[in-house]
């Protein structure tokens, strides 16, 4: 700490508006870390399911794939597909039982090598899928493309662009690259809307922001000062998520410093556009005991329906616009394109249009709830 | 006493809620450099009264000036010269009492050491600790040591020692006589007489609204004799809080 004695109030023109935003934001960011849920959602729920989701399978998931009796087992295709690690074949299951397992799910699909008697090529791979499981078997058929691709390309010289489009859909079967996007989005609206919702209201029912006012604070300088500390916080945890998931589950990164300054300006919008949430929920609620449920009906939904744990095209039709009316959903997809597929802030243009447009909406819903006493 | 500075006026104040007139034309002055009582029942308006002087309410009308300026045009210069302590105020939660100062120090623009501030209300040892974890007398000294950040001219105490066992109200007294001696007005409004009379230089009687009585606690005294007022009980030498004192010690008890 310098060592500063005089302490005389600053004539009028003199106070120092920035000053005061800074105190304000040092204390709630110290604050903040010392706030056992802020810690627990923001970082350890994500990282938890991050770890999990890591660990099964070693990085990537398992597809469970029935081998229809009678087909061909001693050939290149059932080689192939058994070096990639990713699907647990069985070989000797009865036509009675796949078909009942597939009803239920608990297959995958169920694959059926013919050789050609004709010559080439060489087999067919007749593949069924089943609608209990969908985006198990989309994830299989990418893996197939996949593997067709490489089979058929042996000893031929292949065009440049073919094998990129390949690379990157092989991309999506590793489950990090499609968990952490989303578990970033769930860490930065459960710190926006639940962190925020609670910061106000306590300061407003402990008349902690009355005797600010007893200062000569600005409002504003309140407001800031909370979401500077709020934002800076969300974004070290984002940051702090990113590295953890890069380098011990191989989250894809694929322009690497510049895909995570992407996502950083991603996810400062998430965390602003989720924040205007929390204004609304801290001026709603009457006590502190109905910020919870107030909070879990605006996170709860989009943890579930915008594509946190599943892809929201396993979601039945219905439910799909439904996901599409979410902001999470847009900074997911956001983030997953910027992330995995290597798009620029202007590719995912129209994702951050939608958020804007959420963040607008709901910051003129804020500024209408807002209760500073 | 006569022929002081007022540093406070307050003119005819007069403040609605809605149909509830909870101040009804409220004049007094308040003079540099002393200790000034604002007592009465609860509801009486004075809390009203106090938090219209801060520039944290509203008035209804009449006319409040604190060191020559106006509550209505001057609000943020009168912030910068005044200390407020509000009846049950809480802090930002889970900061330490030294964090809480720089704070503090952050909002009213000033460089102070916490650990002076802490010093002068004799809270150096619990430097680290957060504000919920002090007994109640330690919370209003730390109060009033956020008062006193900014070297304000005036300082407010609503009910400073409501709730605190007698060592403490004590030990709040004469802190509040040695912010007085050193050059800063003290508004106090309290609902212990026997703290009025020791502590205040001047006591004004609210009642309703309005106030019925101002004057040093000695004149009203006086006026009230020679009214020919009489206590029904014989008035001894001591009362039973010297007793509690004599027994129990002057020390503070944490």
């Amino acid at each position: 700490m310098e060592d500063r004695k005089s302490n005389s109030p600053l004539g009028a023109g003199g106070y120092n508006h920035t000053k005061a935003t800074l105190a304000l934001a040092k204390a709630s960011f110290r604050s903040i870390t010392r706030s056992p849920s802020a810690v627990i959602f923001t970082l350890a729920f994500p990282l938890i399911f991050i770890v999990v989701f890591g660990f099964i399978g070693g990085g990537g998931m398992k597809l469970d794939v029935a081998i229809a009796p009678g087909s061909d087992l001693q050939n290149p295709v059932i080689a192939a597909l058994e070096k990639t690690g990713i699907l647990r074949l069985t070989k000797n299951d009865t036509q009675e039982n796949i078909e009942k397992s597939l009803e239920k799910g608990a297959y995958d699909a169920v694959i059926n090598i013919e050789k050609n008697p004709n010559g080439l090529p060489a087999y067919f791979t007749n593949v069924k899928y089943t609608s209990a499981s969908l985006t198990n078997g989309n994830v299989l058929k990418s893996v197939l493309n996949d593997l067709a691709h490489q089979l058929n390309t042996v000893n031929q010289k292949p065009t440049v662009t073919e094998i990129r489009a390949t690379t990157i859909t092989g991309r999506l079967h590793r489950t990090i690259d499609f968990i952490l996007p989303g578990q970033l989005g769930f860490s930065l609206l459960s710190t926006g809307v639940f962190g925020t919702a609670f910061i106000f209201f306590a300061l407003r029912q402990n008349l902690v922001i009355k005797r600010f006012f007893a200062t000569p604070v600005r409002r504003s300088s309140i407001v800031l000062g909370e979401a500077i500390a709020r934002i800076g916080f969300a974004l070290l945890g984002a940051l702090f998520i990113i590295i953890i998931g890069h380098f011990a589950f191989n989250f894809t990164l694929i322009n690497g410093f510049v895909t995570v300054l992407n996502m950083i300006v991603l996810a400062t919008l998430g965390i602003i556009v989720f924040m205007g949430f929390g204004f609304v929920v801290s001026g709603l609620a009457k006590s502190e005991s109905t910020i919870p449920p107030i909070s879990n009906i605006i996170t709860l939904p989009q943890f579930l329906l915008s594509g946190t744990f599943f892809s929201i095209n396993a979601f039945p039709a219905w439910l799909q616009p439904i996901s599409r009316a979410l902001p999470l959903t847009y900074l997911n997809d956001a983030m997953r394109k910027v992330a995995f597929e290597g798009a620029n802030l202007w590719d995912v243009k129209q994702q951050i249009l939608i958020m804007v447009v959420w963040g607008i909406g709901i910051y003129a819903v804020a500024v209408k709830t807002f209760k500073w006493e | 006493m006569t022929d002081r500075k007022a540093i406070i006026s307050v003119n005819n104040l007069v403040k609605h809620y809605g149909e509830f007139k909870a101040v009804q034309g409220l004049s007094f002055e308040v003079y540099e450099n002393e200790i000034f009582g604002l007592l009465g029942p609860n509801g009486a308006g004075k809390t009203t009264t106090l938090e219209i002087i801060e520039t944290l309410r509203d008035k209804t009308s009449g006319e409040v000036l604190v060191d020559g300026l106006n509550v209505d045009s001057d609000a943020n210069a009168i912030k910068q010269i005044i200390g407020v302590q509000l009846q049950a105020a809480g802090y930002y939660p889970n900061l330490n009492l030294v964090e809480l100062l720089e704070l503090f120090a952050g909002l009213y623009g000033v460089n102070v050491t916490p650990m002076e501030m802490l010093a002068k209300v004799n809270l150096q040892d619990k430097a680290k600790a957060k504000y919920k974890e002090l007994s109640g007398g330690q919370k209003q000294r730390f109060s009033i040591a956020t008062t006193l950040i900014n070297s304000p001219k005036i300082v407010f105490l609503d009910e400073p020692t409501t709730g605190l066992d007698p060592q403490a109200r004590r030990n709040l007294w004469d802190l509040i006589s040695e912010i007085r001696n050193n050059g800063t007005t003290v508004v106090i409004t309290t609902h212990y007489m026997d703290e009025a009379e020791q502590l205040c230089d001047r006591v004004a009687f609210v009642e309703a609204g309005k106030i019925i009585a101002l004057d040093t606690p000695d004149q009203l005294i006086d006026n009230l004799i020679a009214s020919g007022f009489e206590r029904n009980k014989e008035v001894k030498a001591a009362n039973l809080e010297d007793v509690f004192i004599n027994l129990t010690g002057k020390e503070w008890r944490e």
